[in-house]
């Protein structure tokens, strides 16, 4: 269980429209993720699945049934906050059987989908603690134990690694992408990180102002972006994008191409050619950023790792021909 | 070496910290100490701070010429019913205006905080008369709802500003979990709560505790609390310096010890929100 479909959903606050008319269907058991900068309005359609907000005009559907109207106790979805909104003054057991508790579940039961959670999590000796002295790692596991003891249609998660260092938030990616292979539950995820959501999602939205500029896999998105700014948005570093006499010479108002497919060479054999700006040696790559001659932009290109150019060397560039991107004037990719 | 200066100012500094509080405490210990002289030395020049003759005398005599229990008792249904009335209204208003503001909120509290600034005396003649209409002068239930109004502002102030330090997304996370409103409420906001509850209960009380204009004009013998019981000892009778002290210090001493003991949560609630 868990298809989720929204039909012409709306949200405003006052005079302003966050939201405009939107559909949207998501399919049971999919791991999808919106993603997009802050403020186009992903957590406000999370929280309207989530029935936190209340839908201007439209109807949500979940499995079938409408729920446009149901307070959020009733739909049968489980969140994961930013926050983590653990409740203080339990312990992780309590915090762990609180929903549990209040579906009137008997004591048996609960202690036996407490202790099942905690050996998934790891959490089964930080059961008598509070949340105050556990590490934002813990927390953020208390919090998806709470969420996965319910058994819930859906899991939503908003933003939920944004407060965890980068190791850890690697570490918790992993965690959560094999909790949605094992309990295969329609999960959605908001975040505004791209890798994130390329890692993580079986289907990307990618939103912009409460518009959806595009939905797809991964690499849909990677491979055959929209528009321009799905271009811009997916991938690191972001694509290249050029317009000018070079977009002219493919019948386009603005050309995209991705760093890892542009090829660095000889300066006199190659079409572009510049000097190098900055080059960032991360050992595996080389990110080098190449002032072009003739060309108005800067020009990211990824590069083997131990690829001798420095600062001020010249260079020559060689884009792949069949990985440019074509748009039209109104950023619209053309086929 | 700055290090040594620095200690030199700070025991410089906490020398004038105790001097101000001694000053400020000194009235409270010069009643209490006055409450063991005999009248005679109460009123003697110069007076003598402790070399005098120690005795129990002005409390006896203060027993014996007033019922002190039942003048306790007064105080504490007083205090402590219109507290616990002021909460009861007040927990439900503050959680209205921190969990689902309107744009009329901040006017409406400030509203509320504006009753404060007009003069008790101006409408002491109203009340007044509407309680003996009601046929309820020298009662207590009177001076609960009275002393509940007075101090309702202060309360809902309290309250709210405790409620909005709670993060919403505690209460999101309930609904989530499938809390109904009563749920929410009973096991997730009212615990998480409860310290600042306790020191709005406890500020309160003691402000209704110590309220002198209302209870000493609209009581005169069966529902007068402590303050009437000191008022009861003053000029009128003489100049019995000592037996006043006595009376005071009986009437503060209640408050005073319960005080004492819950001063954490006092200080926590007088100064909350700034120092977090």
């Amino acid at each position: 269980m868990g298809q989720i479909t929204l039909n012409q959903i709306t949200k405003s606050f006052g005079e302003t429209q966050v939201i405009p008319p939107l559909d949207l269907r998501i399919e049971e058991g999919e791991f999808v993720v919106f993603v997009g900068p802050s403020g186009c309005g992903k957590s406000t359609l999370l929280r309207l699945i989530a029935g936190l907000e209340d839908v201007s005009s439209g109807h949500i559907e979940i499995d079938g049934r409408d729920v446009t109207d149901v307070p959020p106790a009733q739909r049968g979805l489980a969140m994961v906050f930013q926050s983590y909104a653990l409740y203080p003054h339990m312990s992780v057991r309590k915090n762990i059987a609180f929903p549990l508790r209040m579906a009137g579940m008997d004591e048996a039961e609960q202690k036996k989908r407490v202790e099942r959670a905690a050996t998934v999590l790891n959490l089964t000796d930080y059961l008598d603690r509070r949340p105050g002295q556990l590490s934002g790692g813990q927390r953020q596991r208390v919090a998806i134990g709470r969420a996965i003891v319910r058994e819930p249609a859906a899991f939503l998660f908003d933003e939920p690694l944004s407060n965890l260092d980068a190791a850890l938030r690697h570490g918790m990616r992993m965690e959560i992408g094999e909790l949605h292979q094992s309990l295969a539950t329609t999960m959605i995820y908001v975040t505004h990180d791209q890798v994130e959501a390329m890692t993580m999602a079986d289907k990307i939205v990618v939103l912009r102002a409460g518009v959806i500029e595009q939905v797809g896999s991964p690499l849909e998105l990677y491979r055959e972006p929209r528009n321009l700014f799905v271009a811009g948005f997916i991938g690191s570093p972001t694509m290249n994008l050029l317009t000018g006499p070079e977009a002219k010479k493919h019948d386009a108002t603005t050309i995209g191409v991705r760093p890892e497919h542009i090829e660095a060479g000889d300066p006199d054999a190659s079409p572009w050619s510049g000097t190098v700006g900055i080059s960032e040696h991360l050992g595996s790559d080389t990110f080098l950023h190449v002032h072009g001659t003739g060309l108005a932009e800067t020009i990211t290109v990824r590069a083997d790792g131990e690829v001798p150019l420095r600062h001020g060397d010249r260079v020559g560039l060689t884009p792949h021909p069949d990985r440019i991107h074509r748009f039209d004037a109104k950023g619209l990719r053309i086929a | 070496m700055a290090r040594a200066v620095s200690s030199r100012a700070r025991l410089g500094w906490s020398a004038v910290a105790w001097v101000i509080g001694l000053l400020i405490f000194f009235p409270i210990l010069w009643t209490i100490l006055t409450s063991f002289k005999t009248e005679s030395e109460a009123i003697a020049s110069p007076p003598s701070l402790v070399f005098f003759d120690w005795t129990l005398e002005n409390y006896e005599v203060v027993q014996e010429r007033s019922n002190y229990a039942r003048f306790l008792w007064n105080s504490i249904v007083i205090a402590g019913g219109s507290t616990l009335l002021g909460v009861l209204i007040a927990v439900p208003a503050a959680w209205a205006m921190a969990f689902q503001p309107t744009r009329r909120t901040k006017d409406i509290l400030l509203w509320m905080l504006s009753t404060k600034m007009l003069p008790a005396v101006g409408v002491l003649y109203p009340i007044y008369l509407i309680c003996i209409r009601l046929g309820v002068l020298d009662s207590k239930i009177a001076l609960v709802v009275i002393l509940m109004l007075i101090n309702l502002p202060i309360i809902v102030w309290m309250l709210y500003t405790y409620f909005r330090e709670i993060p919403g997304e505690i209460l999101e996370a309930a609904r989530m979990d499938g809390a109904s409103l009563r749920s929410e409420i009973l096991y997730v906001l009212t615990p998480m709560a409860i310290p600042g509850i306790a020191s709005t209960v406890l500020l309160n009380f003691i402000l209704a505790w110590n309220e002198a204009f209302w209870t000493l004009n609209l009581t005169a013998v069966s529902a007068a609390p402590l303050t009437a019981f000191i008022a009861s000892y003053s000029s009128p009778e003489g100049l019995f310096f000592a037996k006043l002290s006595a009376a005071s210090t009986m009437a503060i001493a209640p408050i005073l010890i319960l005080g004492w003991f819950s001063q954490k949560q006092l200080v926590r609630g007088l100064t909350f929100g700034a120092v977090k």
